[in-house]
This record gives C-alpha cells, sequence and structure tokens, in this order.
C-alpha cells in the first residue's frame, strides 16, 4: 500500500574542526568505519520496498537478503545439515561430510572479515595510510580491551543498550497494536496513509534538536528519538500486513460466522506476523543506528559518546574501539532477531 | 419440503463505469429446488455467475431481489450449517493439515479434546493419515483440496457448498477425488452443491445439471441424470464410457455450447459499441 521509501541515513557528524588537514582525515576514515556501520545502514533500506507491497509471497527472499552477506549463508547452511543427517546407517560418513561443509562455510563466510582485518592491520604498518588515523587492529583490540578492562566499555554499552532496547520495546508496544487498529479500519488506513509516509520520511534525527527542544538534553529526548525512529518501520509494516491478509482466508473465516475479534485473533494476526516481525527487525537494526547518532550531541555516557570524545581527545584507537563494540552489537541484535523471525516464518518458507 | 429454494434471485454489481451509469446483472431471476440429500451440480461459461450464486448461498453477499430459503427460513448470513469448499483451497498456511481441519471445530465449539480426534477421523475419511503433521506447502494440490473438503465435512453442515474443487488438478487425481466424493455424500447423506465447468465431472457426479446461462445468469435448464449403470455399481471408466453416460454429456454440451456461443458473440458486440 505504501511506497517504499528510504530509512533515515544518519550522516555521521563531520569530525569536528580539531581533526588535523582533513585531506588526510578523510582518507583513514572511510576505510574501517564504512566495514561495519553502513552495512547496518544499508540493511534497513532495501527491505521494507518489497514488503509491504506484496506481503505474502516474495517476503522470504528479501528478509535473508537484508542481512547483508553473512546472514543468508548461515541461514542456508545451518538448518539443513541436521535434519539430514537423520538415517542412521549412513551417520558417520555423513557426518564427516556435513562437518566438512560446515567448515567450508564458515571459511567462506569468515574469509571476507579476515582479509578485512588482514588489510587493516597491514595497511598502517605498511605506511599505506597514516597510521595516526588508523591505528593497526591490534592496537585498536588492545584499546578495546583495556576499556573493558577498566570498566568503560562495559558502562558505555550498558548506558546505551538501556536506551536502545528501552526504546526499541516502547515502541513494539506502541507500534503493534496501532499498527493493527489502523490497518483494520481500512478508511482508517486510508486517511493517516499519506501522514504516516510523511512522518516516516521525515529523517528521525532531523528531528533530533526538536526533541531535544522538548525534552531537553537528557535521557527522555534520546529514547524518545528512538522511539520514534523504530515506530514506523514496524508501524507500517504492521498496518501493511493486517491490510494483505489472504482476502479468502476471510471469507473462509466469515462463511465460518467467525466474530470479528475470532477472526482476527484465528486468521489476520497470525499472517501478519511474519511481516510484523520484519518490521521488528528493522526497527532493531534503526534503535541502534539512530542511538548511537543521538549520544554524539549532549550526551555523557553511551557508545556514541564514546567515539566522539575519544575523537575530540584525539584517543584514535579507543574511537575504533567504540566503532567495532557498536558493529558488533548491530550485527548480534539483528542475528537474534533474524533467527526468531525465521521461527516465525517457518509456515512461509517453501519445503525446498 | 425441498432443502434449497432459489426465488427469483436476482444479482446486480454497480460497475466502475462512470460513463454508463448501468448495472451489471449477475444473475437474473434464478429459481431452483434442492431437496434434502441431492446432489446438484451447476454448469455454466466462466463469469456466468456460479461464484455468485454461491456466495449467495454462503451467506456471504445478499440478492439484490428474491430471496433465498434454506429449510423453508431466508438466508440472511453465513452459518454453520452450510459448509464451503473454495476454488482457491483457503487453508491457513501457518496451520498443519490437522490443525486447518480443527479450524472448522473450533467456530462449532466443539471441546478441546475432541478436536484432535475428531480432525482425524475426518482427514482419514478423505485418504490422508498419515498427512496430519504437514504444512499445506508442503501437500499437493490434491491433498490441499482433501484438507480443505474435510474441514468442511468435519464440522458437519447439512449442506456443503463446492466452487469447483478439482479445478486445478490433474485428470487423475480429479477422477479419484471425484469418486471419493461420491463416496463420502452417500455416507454422510448431505445435500451437496458442487460448481464445474466441466461437462463429464458435471454429468458423473450430478444427480441433477443445473445448466446457467451467462449475461445475465439465468437457469437455462435443468437435467436430471440417472444411470442404469451407476444403479448396477459402475464407476470410474466403466461408467463414462457407457452410452448414457456420452448422451447426458452430449445433451449438456449442446446446451452449454449455444450458450458459450451466444456468450462469446455478446463479448464482441459489447466490445464494437
Ligand atoms: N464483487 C463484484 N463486483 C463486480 N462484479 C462482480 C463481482 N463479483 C462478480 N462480478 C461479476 O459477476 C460475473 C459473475 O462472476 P462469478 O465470479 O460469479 O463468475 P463464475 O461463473 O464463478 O466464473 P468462473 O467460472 O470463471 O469462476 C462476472 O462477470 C464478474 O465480473
Ligand atoms: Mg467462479
Amino acid at each position: 500500500m505504501t511506497t517504499p521509501t528510504r530509512q533515515p541515513h544518519p550522516t555521521t557528524p563531520p569530525p569536528p574542526s580539531t581533526a588535523p588537514d582533513p585531506s588526510v582525515a578523510n582518507a583513514p576514515a572511510p576505510a574501517p568505519a564504512p566495514g561495519p556501520a553502513p552495512a547496518n545502514a544499508q540493511a534497513p533500506a532495501p527491505v521494507p520496498s518489497p514488503l509491504p507491497v506484496a506481503a505474502p509471497g516474495p517476503a522470504p527472499d528479501p528478509v535473508p537478503a537484508s542481512a547483508a552477506g553473512p546472514a543468508p549463508v548461515s541461514g542456508t547452511d545451518d538448518p539443513l545439515p541436521r535434519p539430514e543427517s537423520a538415517p542412521a546407517p549412513v551417520r558417520a560418513p555423513r557426518r564427516v561430510a556435513v562437518v566438512g561443509r560446515w567448515l567450508r562455510a564458515g571459511l567462506l563466510r569468515s574469509a571476507a572479515i579476515l582479509l578485512l582485518l588482514a588489510v587493516w592491520e597491514t595497511a598502517p604498518r605498511a605506511g599505506l595510510v597514516d597510521a595516526t588515523f588508523l591505528p593497526p587492529v591490534s592496537e585498536v583490540a588492545r584499546a578495546w580491551w583495556d576499556l573493558l578492562g577498566d570498566g568503560q566499555l562495559g558502562e558505555h554499552t550498558r548506558a546505551s543498550l538501556t536506551r536502545s532496547f528501552g526504546g526499541f520495546a516502547i515502541a513494539v508496544v506502541i507500534a503493534v497494536p496501532l499498527g493493527l487498529l489502523i490497518g483494520w479500519y481500512r478508511p482508517v488506513a486510508a486517511f493517516l496513509g499519506p501522514l504516516l509516509e510523511l512522518f516516516r520520511n521525515t529523517a528521525a534525527l532531523a528531528l533530533l534538536p526538536v526533541f531535544v527542544l522538548l525534552l531537553g538534553i537528557g535521557e527522555t529526548s534520546k529514547v524518545s528519538i528512538v522511539v520514534y525512529a523504530c515506530v514506523w518501520p514496524i508501524l507500517l509494516n504492521t498496518i501493511s500486513a493486517v491490510g494483505n491478509a489472504d482476502p479468502t482466508l476471510v471469507r473462509l473465516a466469515r462463511s465460518m460466522d467467525l466474530s470479528t475479534p475470532r477472526l482476527f485473533q484465528k486468521v489476520i494476526l497470525p499472517s501478519a506476523v511474519p511481516v510484523i516481525f520484519t518490521g521488528i527487525r528493522l526497527a532493531g537494526a534503526v534503535s541502534i543506528l539512530v542511538l548511537v547518532a543521538a549520544e554524539m550531541i549532549g550526551a555523557k555516557a553511551g557508545l556514541g559518546y564514546l567515539i566522539n570524545a575519544s575523537q575530540f581527545n584525539f584517543a584514535i584507537p579507543q574511537m575504533y574501539a567504540g566503532i567495532v563494540t557498536i558493529s558488533a552489537i548491530g550485527v548480534a541484535f539483528n542475528q537474534v532477531l533474524v533467527t526468531i523471525e525465521r521461527r516465525l516464518s517457518l509456515w512461509r518458507v517453501p519445503a525446498a | 419440503m425441498a432443502k434449497i429454494v432459489f426465488e427469483s434471485v436476482t444479482k446486480t454489481f454497480p460497475t466502475k463505469d462512470k460513463k454508463r451509469k448501468e448495472e451489471f446483472t449477475a444473475l437474473d431471476g434464478i429459481d431452483l429446488e434442492i431437496g434434502a440429500g441431492e446432489f446438484v451440480v451447476v454448469v455454466g461459461p466462466s463469469g456466468c455467475g456460479k461464484s455468485t450464486l454461491l456466495d449467495l448461498l454462503g451467506g456471504l453477499t445478499r440478492p439484490t431481489s428474491g430471496r433465498i430459503l434454506l429449510d423453508g427460513e431466508p438466508v440472511t448470513g453465513p452459518g454453520l450449517d452450510r459448509g464451503i469448499v473454495f476454488q482457491q483451497y483457503a487453508l491457513l498456511p501457518w496451520r498443519t493439515a490437522l490443525g486447518n481441519v480443527e479450524f472448522g471445530l473450533e467456530a462449532t465449539g466443539v471441546p478441546r479434546r475432541q478436536r484432535a480426534a475428531r480432525a482425524r477421523e475426518f482427514l482419514d475419511l478423505v485418504g490422508l493419515t498419515g498427512f496430519e503433521d504437514r504444512h499445506p506447502h508442503e501437500l499437493s494440490g490434491g491433498m490441499r483440496q482433501r484438507v480443505a473438503i474435510a474441514r468442511s465435512l468435519a464440522y458437519d453442515p447439512d449442506v456443503l457448498l463446492m466452487d469447483e474443487p478439482f479445478a486445478a488438478l490433474d485428470a487423475q487425481t480429479r477422477e479419484s477425488l471425484q469418486d471419493e466424493l461420491r463416496r463420502i455424500w452417500q455416507r454422510t447423506g448431505k445435500t451437496v452443491v458442487f460448481i464445474t465447468h466441466g461437462i463429464e465431472e458435471a454429468v458423473y457426479l450430478g444427480q441433477k445439471v443445473a445448466v446457467i446461462t451467462s449475461r445475465p445468469g439465468r437457469v437455462k435448464e435443468v437435467v436430471p441424470v440417472s444411470f442404469g449403470g451407476r444403479a448396477a455399481g459402475a464407476t470410474g471408466e466403466d461408467l463414462r464410457s457407457s452410452p448414457e453416460f456420452a448422451r447426458y454429456r452430449h445433451e449438456i454440451w449442446t446446451l452449454l455450447h449455444d450458450e458459450v456461443a451466444r456468450a462469446q458473440r455478446l463479448e464482441k458486440e459489447e466490445a464494437a459499441a
């Protein structure tokens, strides 16, 4: 129903003027940071397009695809071996083959990352890039370890996760029921459609100053911006999931004289779950994305603050340690949500 | 007393065509009587209003004029005394075969503990024992249709309404399901209204075949079908190759052929206008 559109792309705030010589500062930054960060940033963008438009059918395909690279591989290779190892007689040789395939898949999957790490380690050492701005990965790892040791990393991570999970959870609690309601009353959906489209296309971060203005610089405004950014993918997916419920199934339910609440409970809701959950997964990515950016403006704790403050203090390895932590959290959170999503959508995946 | 009576039932749809502001008459003055326990087949060219007829009987839509009586009472809405088998299976894809059959039982308020047993019994009736735990996407088209039939039978409606249920199946599967359906009908004594556009299917299944004209849909003729061979227990190829069968087939073919020709002529005229 709603035309898919870009997700808010947080333009990473340009480094404050302390960064010496912009021509050099530009060179190293894109190298490691884009590795993990935009992988996250891009994930939400392509997905919503196929989803709200054609909910039931083609969705399962784009879903793993969105996990950019690693996820689909793990998805197809992981679950397969187990059911296959069922027959007893051939178990031993087959298990070897399975383990072999597994290893190969694992190797293939980690190859690109290992390569990136290798380049990251050697390029600064070989003098290809300025080691001041892109320290070798081993140095970053040491900084990460030190940050972990003195409790700073834990503290900032806790601050960030509390905000983003809190905001995310609030968004789920608000957006799912609201989406179900709006989706069910088609005139309401039609009425609100353009408005929702407008809000969805207003980059959440563009509104950050407004949030700060209204709610101050503290926790409230940060959690609020996360809630705001997370609400849209969930809300829009939920609305379209309800609207796209198979009309034949609705007719079936009506022919059995099911009451509206029953129809909702037994037909609409179960059929909408996978699409709703796709929205939830997108929101999960967005929650981290938006929060980190928000923390770069007027925060005293959080990973975004850590990154920004490290850069300000010229503690470059610490800055990268923060960035790496964020990508790891993003990947892990996404993986959890993808797993749940797949579990919930099992019936949609054709028995290939 | 007749189980189902159509009394000059008319159904019109508003046309999207703004210029001509007329209504599209899908069904025009349908009169039809169906006795209790009868197996009636409705045949007609595509678009003549067969599904509309079934929707009306199922209570999913209301007639524009006229009325439909079920056991002497006018039909005012859907009810569990009628079970519909839809043209497109209409299985809940997130439920297993068993769960889909239970769906109908949940609606009737069969106690939870009895549902599974009852659902199994009906899956067995349609020959799907062993497939209870499969999801629809793990079943063949024929199996899906049998699940849909089992679901409609399980909550024990008096009337079974079937909208081209076998249209999407291959010939072999279709023929075996036809036999199964007749067996079930004989065993349960339900009233069956079966819609098809297949002449052979109509002759093979029906006690009565109602031929519908198109644009607007009217009952052209109701052909009673009775075979000497069937009384003697003949089924399948024996019956299909009998001269009686050929005669009925030809009779209905002729009735339909005129119809199809007329419908095509009308369509051409309309396109030219
Ligand atoms: N909701 C509706 N609004 C407008 N026109 C409709 C509607 N439903 C059906 N029609 C029209 O009524 C006519 C009869 O439709 P119906 O679906 O009953 O045909 P049918 O005999 O079942 O055809 P088929 O054999 O192809 O399934 C068609 O011309 C169709 O365009
Ligand atoms: Mg039809």
